[in-house]
């Protein structure tokens, strides 16, 4: 979904979709420039009511909020797992423009849910796929292939958007590499402005000090790959 | 030497700041944060005793001078949450839990909770404006106020703070009956009600219509209601709205607040809002030869006739 406003947002950074009598969400920029999108994989009534609007329909929006990726060195390494792809795409394109070497390791269930596959390649990016089933690529976890890929070059730079569990085991191979690692992570956010604690993670806000993080924090999380809250504030088992 | 210490019911606190509830404070981990970043006192999420999510978004609309919020009280109830105050409780500033509920027995109770919980006094929220059968709308009336605040005193052994609302016609006959029915100190003001529409989407952007207006623009409404509170009881009155500025905490601590709470400061400035508005009163109180807090509170009402 592409919107006609005209919104000045960096690779990583969120809006806030308003869906006029329904709800409220965060959804990262997937376009970013003249035309700036968002791409969402629908989950509850909020994305079902959104995916029901009409090219020149209106919905609300405010942001960009949080910080988004920054793009460290000349070899970098891009881990996506599913729907994650979509902070992904916009950097991967940045990166490839400015001339680095650009590994882009893009997992999903199957087949049918890999995320900017030609988009990726197009901007010049070498693309590995994993699928769960099997479908097509490295049959297997998008961990699992990345780890093979890191163990045939050095790189810059992680970049990492996708479930917890992965990102989680993606650090710990950042980190026995010695590369440094930018996440993007979700959390219910609610105000999206730092001031209703909906989205903390061991007292950081991801609506304010992420949603992208660096390795240092990262590594402080407890709660990275474990814990979050839900949206009365309890914390759940991820 | 200029000393920010102030006691208020006995809570002593080593600045007059406290967190505002319902910011920043669902989590343990941030009320460290924020109690790290300066704050004299923390005051807890409004909670419940059931968990509850609150209202569907939009949850917040930022206007130039000030928020208007309706998050709905989220809370994980109650339980749950005695496991953040203990953490809080590690930062070795006092921890106030503030409570909501939609009888006086019900409040009762969950101030009891509280106390159970290790907190240094209980805040009650009687002015939510945006919460079906709570907040406010339980606490509009006088009597109401007086019922609930003594029902929790015999009730609980800590102090009880009543938090007024300024949605009504006299917040000092509220004051007034919080007082009568035991309240130890009042908190003044909670957010005022209001409403925002989208002219394009032709409806209130809030998820729940109707929401609490926060922040600079309601600054001039805190500071009257604090100076007539202080005029009309003994018992003493904790500031809140719109605080982002020493000046500004200064403003209420003349107007007769003993202590000031801040919330949505945090929103442009960060946790750190707390040590900046420390030193800025600290600064005001050596320009002006002031040693202690207590040399200020109230003086805008004197050489009046
Ligand atoms: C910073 C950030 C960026 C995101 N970017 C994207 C993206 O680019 N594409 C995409 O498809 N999804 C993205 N999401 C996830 C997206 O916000 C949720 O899928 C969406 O809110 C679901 O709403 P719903 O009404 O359809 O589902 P609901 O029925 O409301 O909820 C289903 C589940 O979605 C999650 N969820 C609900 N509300 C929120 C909320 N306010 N914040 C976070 N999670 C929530 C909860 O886990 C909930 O259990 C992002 C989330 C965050 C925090
Ligand atoms: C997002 C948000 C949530 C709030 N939640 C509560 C709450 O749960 N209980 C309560 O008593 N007050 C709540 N308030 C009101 C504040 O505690 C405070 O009284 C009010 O915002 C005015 O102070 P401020 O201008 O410094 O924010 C909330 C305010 C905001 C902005």
């Amino acid at each position: 979904m592409r919107f006609k406003e005209p919104l000045i947002a960096t690779a990583g950074q969120f809006v806030m979709v308003w869906v006029p009598g329904v709800d409220e969400f965060p959804m990262s920029v997937s376009y970013t420039g003249d035309r700036c999108g968002i791409t969402y994989q629908i989950i509850g009534e909020g994305t079902k009511a959104l995916a029901y609007k009409k090219p020149g329909e209106k919905i609300g929006l405010r942001g960009p909020y949080g910080k988004g990726f920054s793009i460290r060195g000349k070899k970098l390494l891009f881990v996506g797992g599913g729907v994650g792809m979509a902070p992904l795409a916009p950097l991967v394109e940045m990166a490839a423009a400015k001339g680095a070497s650009v590994d882009l390791v893009l997992g999903a269930k199957t087949r049918g849910d890999l995320l900017f596959e030609s988009r990726s390649a197009v901007a010049g990016a070498r693309v590995h796929l994993s699928t769960d089933d099997g479908s097509i690529g490295f049959k297997g976890l998008a961990t699992e292939l990345a780890q093979i890929v890191v163990g045939k070059q050095s790189y810059d730079c992680m970049y990492a958007c996708g479930p917890e569990k992965m990102l989680a085991k993606l650090l710990t191979i950042a980190t026995e590499k010695g590369i440094p690692m930018q996440a993007s992570l979700e959390r219910i956010i609610k105000c999206g402005i730092g001031i209703c604690d909906s989205c903390a993670i061991d007292g950081k806000h991801v609506c304010r000090d992420g949603p992208v993080f660096s390795e240092g924090d990262l590594r402080r999380f407890t709660e990275l790959g474990k814990s979050k809250l839900d949206a009365a504030g309890r914390k759940i088992p991820i | 030497m200029t000393n920010l210490a102030v006691d208020i019911c006995g809570l002593r606190m080593k600045n007059p700041t406290m967190l505002a509830s319902g910011v920043l404070d669902e989590t343990g981990k941030s009320m460290l944060v924020v109690a790290k970043a300066g704050a004299g006192a923390i005051v807890t999420k409004s909670i419940g005793k059931e968990p509850r999510v609150g209202h569907s978004g939009p949850t917040i609309v930022e206007l130039p001078q000030a928020l208007l919020n309706a998050m709905g009280l989220p809370n994980p109830g109650i339980e749950a949450y005695a496991a953040e105050i203990a953490e809080a409780k590690t930062a070795e500033v006092p921890i106030i839990g503030s409570v909501f509920g939609g009888s006086e027995q019900e409040i009762a109770e969950l101030a009891k909770n509280m106390q159970e919980a290790g907190v240094e006094a209980v805040e009650l929220n009687l002015s939510c404006p945006h919460a079906k059968g709570y907040g406010a709308e339980i606490g509009s009336t006088p009597e109401m106020v007086e019922t609930i605040c003594r029902a929790v005193k015999e009730t609980v052994t800590i102090p009880v703070f009543a938090k007024l609302t300024p949605n009504t016609s006299s917040i000092v006959s509220l004051a007034k009956a919080a007082e009568k029915g035991g309240a130890d100190a009042v908190v003044a003001i909670n957010t005022l009600k209001g409403m925002v529409i989208s002219p394009e989407a032709k409806m209130p952007v809030l998820g729940n219509r109707y929401g609490g207006l926060s922040g600079p623009a309601i600054r001039p409404i805190g500071v009257r209601c604090v100076y007539e509170i202080y005029e009309a009881v003994s018992i003493p009155v904790i500031g809140v709205g719109g605080i982002s500025t020493g000046r500004e905490a200064v403003e209420y601590l003349m107007a007769g607040a003993k202590a000031v709470q801040i919330g949505t400061a945090i929103w442009k400035e960060g946790p750190e809002v707390f040590g900046k508005i420390c030193r800025e009163i600290q600064d005001f109180m050596d320009e002006f030869g002031y040693t202690k807090l207590s040399e200020m509170t109230g003086v805008a009402h004197h050489g009046r006739t």
